[in-house]
Order: structure tokens, then sequence, then C-alpha cells
């Protein structure tokens, strides 16, 4: 499982990156996005990933990672895709904002010169 | 402990007071301009008065810092919220240059767009809890408090290169929060704890397996901080949307980039102490020169710049640049100065952005003739008529050596401190920072230091080429604004304007009257920041309030 999420992570910001990248601001946002789903999903993956197990200390069991699963970073991963959805709408209205004023949309509201 | 006092609440003010106030000018309704901005005043005067109470207490309980714990849990797991001398003082300059920006944008600028109230209370709460917090996720949180309100503020006034200048920001700081992001969870999933007391105590426990891993979180977390603080070659952003941003937000902008400085100060003092092992002093080198780098660009870029808004944006990198350095040295002496430097230069570049404007609007009668706008919306700031007209002696000529207008001799007065302030001459506050802190770099007593003698001589020799080439650039824009101009009719200035103006910079003023006791708090908060058990400690101390059961007879 360690792979696949690792395998996910590095393509998810391997596009992310070079989508920031890129010159239009839509592509912009979507390499945004993708950086943020990457990053959720890393600080998923810190708290040691476990299928099928609660975030619960039960009744007779020792309290450590083999018998429940991490809460803090589930709660953390909560907060950052909260935080994460306010700015990429903000970001789309600021896009949209320039788009309007520029008539362009071009990051710098400009197509280069050659 | 059993109960807490009425004032230990107090600590929670600075976070809770702006949160309230910007509900309540919400609630008001964008119609109300008077009521908003009497309650706007009146909030963030209290907001002053709350932040000094604090300073003046944190000063006479002794090394201690004051630790609240809002959520009542015990320590590592709940919320805290730590208040030392170096939290104190932030929280003081904060208030203080918010304080000054809101009293000028009362002249015109709170009514350049929507909500400019709220988002300016909540830019206040965003920076008094980033300070305040001791808990690293909450510390990306108020990041993101402040960075949000920061994005509707630089977009305040609107035009398309407000809008423009907006995107980048947004762009770069939205990939800096999510290093942040990266960074807090390497640590997290090192150390265990996100309590920045709990993790440093923690830091020399490490298994050297994960120390590579710890590394590279830290020095993720750091770029991020350095991007906030315009560290070089993060900081092209800088400029460009601060000179975009209207006079009030760049004033108050001023203050953002001290919070990447504020939690490179904070974190690296706490995690990577001399005494942290095999991680002392861990990217010392990095901050040290990466610091002299941004220096470097900041003096070259305010020699270049034309414009003085772009000047002051270049001032506020060298001032991160000189702090990065200095901090890097890892010297309490050394520190001690900077802070010192800190605080005057934030003071003197929020006076500079107010001043920009005023300048800017003298500037342009002279190109442009004066047009009669008495109709529009917004009144006109400068006078319809020209000067020649009215200065004139009994021979209807201009007469040479005339008493000069009352406002230009204020905007004369108030840009020659600030350049001496920015420039670090004497005799003002920057060049008390400025001579602490050379000579700190020549106590060769200082048996250990991080960097080696090529880094201090480098940065003894830069910090005064770049206060040459800065009073350099500083006074060519003087002589361009009060000296070259022939026949220029006096710009009309409001109370409101000057009044911020001649505050900060009568602060600065008294900071070198008061010279000695100021820094004397802040040799003893470098002290305390150098000595990291104090906080560690403080923190761990803290004991949540156990309520006892009321007997009833």
């Amino acid at each position: 499982m360690e792979v696949v999420v690792s395998l996910a992570v590095g393509v998810l910001v391997a596009s992310g990156v070079w989508l920031v990248l890129r010159p239009r601001t839509f592509q912009v946002l979507i390499g945004l996005s993708l950086l943020s789903y990457a990053v959720n999903l890393f600080i998923f993956s810190i708290g040691s990933l476990a299928i099928d197990k609660e975030p619960i200390v039960q009744a007779g069991q020792a309290a450590d990672l083999l018998h429940y699963t991490d809460p803090i970073p589930q709660a953390l991963v909560l907060t950052a895709i909260v935080i994460s959805f306010a700015t990429t709408a903000l970001y789309l209205v600021v896009l949209l904002a320039l788009r309007g004023l520029t008539d362009s949309d071009h990051v710098d509201g400009e197509e280069e010169r050659p | 402990m059993t109960g807490l006092a009425a004032i230990d609440h107090l600590l929670l003010a600075p976070v809770l007071l702006p949160l309230a106030t910007a509900t309540v000018l919400l609630l008001l309704g964008e119609q109300r301009h008077t009521a908003r901005a009497v309650l706007d005043v009146a909030s963030t005067l209290l907001g002053l008065a709350v932040a000094i109470v604090l300073l003046l207490r944190v000063d006479t309980q002794g090394p201690s810092s004051a630790v609240y714990l809002p959520g009542n849990w015990p320590v590592p797991f709940g919320i805290v919220l730590t208040l030392d001398r170096l939290a104190a003082l932030m929280l003081v300059l904060a208030a203080a240059s918010g304080l000054a920006s809101l009293l000028f944008s009362l002249a015109r600028w709170h009514r350049a767009g929507v909500h400019f109230h709220p988002l300016f209370q909540l830019q206040l709460m965003g920076l008094n809890g980033a300070f305040l917090t001791g808990d690293l996720f909450n510390l990306f949180v108020f990041f993101e408090v402040l960075l949000a309100a920061s994005y509707g503020l630089l977009l305040h006034g609107g035009g398309a290169a407000r809008v423009r200048t907006s995107l980048h920001y947004i762009s770069i700081n939205l990939v800096a929060s999510l290093l942040f992001l990266i960074g807090v969870a390497l640590l997290y999933g090192v150390t265990g704890t996100l309590n920045i007391a709990d993790m440093a105590e923690r830091l020399p426990h490490v298994p050297v397996a994960d120390r590579g891993l710890l590394h590279a979180g830290a020095a993720i977390l750091g770029i991020a901080f350095l991007a906030k603080a315009g560290a070089w070659p993060l900081n092209s952003w800088l400029a460009p949307a601060y000179g975009a941003a209207s006079a009030p937000v760049a004033a108050v902008f001023a203050m953002l980039t001290k919070v990447g400085i504020y939690a490179v100060l904070r974190l690296w003092t706490l995690c990577f102490p001399e005494t942290a092992g095999s991680s002392a002093l861990y990217g010392a080198d990095a901050l040290v020169w990466g610091g002299m780098a941004t220096l470097a660009f900041g003096a070259v870029g305010m020699l270049s710049s034309q414009q003085l808004g772009r000047l002051a944006s270049f001032s506020i990198v060298a001032t991160s640049g000189t702090l990065l350095a200095t901090i890097g040295f890892g010297r309490p002496a050394l520190t001690a100065a900077a802070l010192f430097y800190l605080a005057s230069s934030t003071l003197a570049a929020t006076a500079m952005y107010l001043l920009v404007e005023l300048l800017e609007r003298a500037r342009e009668v002279e190109t442009d003739p004066p047009v009669e706008v008495a109709a529009g919306p917004l009144p006109s700031f400068v006078d319809a008529r020209s000067a020649a007209e009215v200065n004139l002696d009994d021979q209807e000529m201009p007469l040479i050596g005339r008493a000069i207008p009352a406002a230009l001799a204020f905007l004369g007065l108030a840009f020659a401190v600030g350049a001496l302030v920015i420039a670090g001459l004497p005799p003002l506050s920057g060049f008390v920072g400025k001579l602490g802190m050379l000579s700190a770099l020549l106590d060769t007593e200082a048996a250990v230091w991080g960097a080696g003698p090529a880094a201090r001589w480098s940065l003894f020799a830069l910090l005064i080429v770049s206060g040459l080439l800065s009073s350099i650039a500083l006074m060519r824009v003087g002589i361009r604004q009060f000296w070259a101009p022939q026949d220029r009719p006096a710009p009309r200035l409001r109370i409101a304007e000057c009044l911020p103006i001649g505050l900060l910079l009568g602060a600065c003023v008294l900071l070198v009257v008061r010279g000695e006791p100021a820094l004397r708090y802040l040799r003893d908060a470098a002290e305390s920041l150098h000595r990291p058990e104090q906080y560690i400690d403080a923190v761990k101390a803290a004991r949540p309030v156990v309520r006892v059961p009321e007997t009833r007879p």
C-alpha cells in the first residue's frame, strides 16, 4: 500500500508542478489543486498507513499505533482541505477578474512578445 | 493551579478582540461608514493598549513566559498560547503599525472598496495569533488567516495592476503554504508532536536514522517562512505586490514579512540551539549567506528603483536580509541588536509607505495641470490653484527664501527622518540598531561562532555598504522630490494623514531617547530566546485549570 500511495503522491506532485509552471491561469489553478491533493495524501500517510483501523483506543488494548490509527493527521488533513478549498475559490475569483480586466488568460495579463 | 486571575485571560484578547470586531463590522453593513470607522479605530486602539499591558507584564514577570491553555487541555495535546518578550514586542509593533495604517486609510482609502475594515481586523487577528501560538499547526492556521486577509486587502481599490500582482502573490503564497504543510507533516512524523516546546524537547532524542527526515522537514518549513520573509531568491513577488497595494495596505504589509522572520527566529532558536547535539545550529550557514544575498539584493534594488514605492519595498527586502543574516549567527548580543533594528525599521517602513502616497500626490500636480474635480465622489487632494499665484511678492515675482508651506515642510521633515532611520544614519534609531550589530560582530571574545570569520567580515562590510547605498538612493529621491521642482503647489494634507506618520516617526525618535530601557528589554528577549529551556519549561509547567466542585452547605 505504501508503494501505491507514494506513487500517487509522486504523480500528483509532478503534474502539479508542471501545471503551476504553465503560462495559463487555469492551468496554474489546476496545478495548485493537484499539489494540495498530493500534500493532503502525504499528511495522511505520515500517521502510518493502516486499513480498517479506528482512530480510537479500544479498552483492554495497549494504546500504541499497532492497535489504532493516529487521529491527528486526519484532523490536519481536514483543516488543510477546508483552507485549500477556500483559497482555491479565491484564486478562481481573481483569475476571472484578471480575465475580465485584461482580456487574456495569461498569468501576466498579456501575451509574451516573441 | 486552581484558577486564573482575570488578567491571565488577557492573553486571549489579541486574537479574540479583532475576531469579534470583524464580525460586528460585517454585521454593520457597508453603508455605515462612520460607525464602522469609529468601531475599527476603537478596537485597534484597545488592541494596542492590550499589547502594551502584556509587554509590561511579561517584562516584570521575569524570564518565564506566560502560557495560556485556551481549551483547558493538558499541554502537549491541547492548543497553547505563549507570550514571551519577543512575542510581546511583535504584538506591540503589529498593533502600532496597524493603528497608523488604519488612521491613514480613514482619509480616503477605506471607502475605495468593500469590506476594508473587517479584512483589516482579520489581518490583525492572523498576525497576533501567529505571534502568540505555541503550536505548529495553529501557526499554519493563523498564517492562512493573515494571508487570506492580505489577499483581500491587496485587491482593495481594484484595477488591473492590483489584480495581476494579486494573482502572482496568491500563487506564490499558496505554494509556500503547501511547503509549510509538508514541513509540518514531516516534523510531526519524526517527533510525534505539534507543540513547539514539546517538539524542541524531543528533538535531541530523535534516532540517527530519522535525522535526515527531520532536517528535510525543517528545511522545507524554513523555505516556506523564507518565502514569506522575502529572502532572496524567493522574493521576486514582493516589490510588485507591495508597490501595487494601496498605501495603508502596503503599510500593514510591512509587518507581514516580519512574521516570516519571527517564525524563523522562534522555531530555529527553539529547535536547533547550540546544545542540540548533531543538529546544533542546523541551517545557520543558509540563514547567514542567504540573508546576506538578500541584503545585497535589497540594497541594489533600492539603488535601481525610480519610484519611492519600489524603493520602500526594496528597503523591506534589505531589512529582512539583515535580520536573517544576524539571526543566523545565533549570538544573543547580535540578536538583541537585530530586534532593535527590526522594531525601528518596521515603524519607519510603515511611515515610508504612507509618505509615498502623499509625495506621489504632490508630484502628480507637477505633471498634470490641476483639474477641477469637486463634483467627484472623492475629494481632490491638491490645491487647484498653483503656488505661483499665491506665493508672489510685491513685484509679482516668486520669492526665493520665502517660508515654505507647512505641508511641504512636514513632508520634507518626515521623509528626512524616515530616510535616516531606514539608512541607519545617526542620530536616529536605525543607527543604534546598526551600531549594535556592528559592535557585536566585532566582538572576538565570543568563543564559538555559528559561521566562520569570513561570514562575519562579509556581513560587517555588507552592513556598511548597504547603508551607504540606501542613503544614496534615498537622498536621490529626496532631491528629486523636494529640491528639483520649482513652482509647485503645496499639497493639501489632512490631519488623518499626517497624524499616523508623525506618530510612527515619533515612536522611532522615542526609541532613541528611551534607548536604554528598550535595549535592556531586547537584550533580555534575546537572552531568553537563546536559552530555549526557559520557554520549554514554562510551556511544560502549564497545567489545566481544575474546577473545584462547589460544596453546598
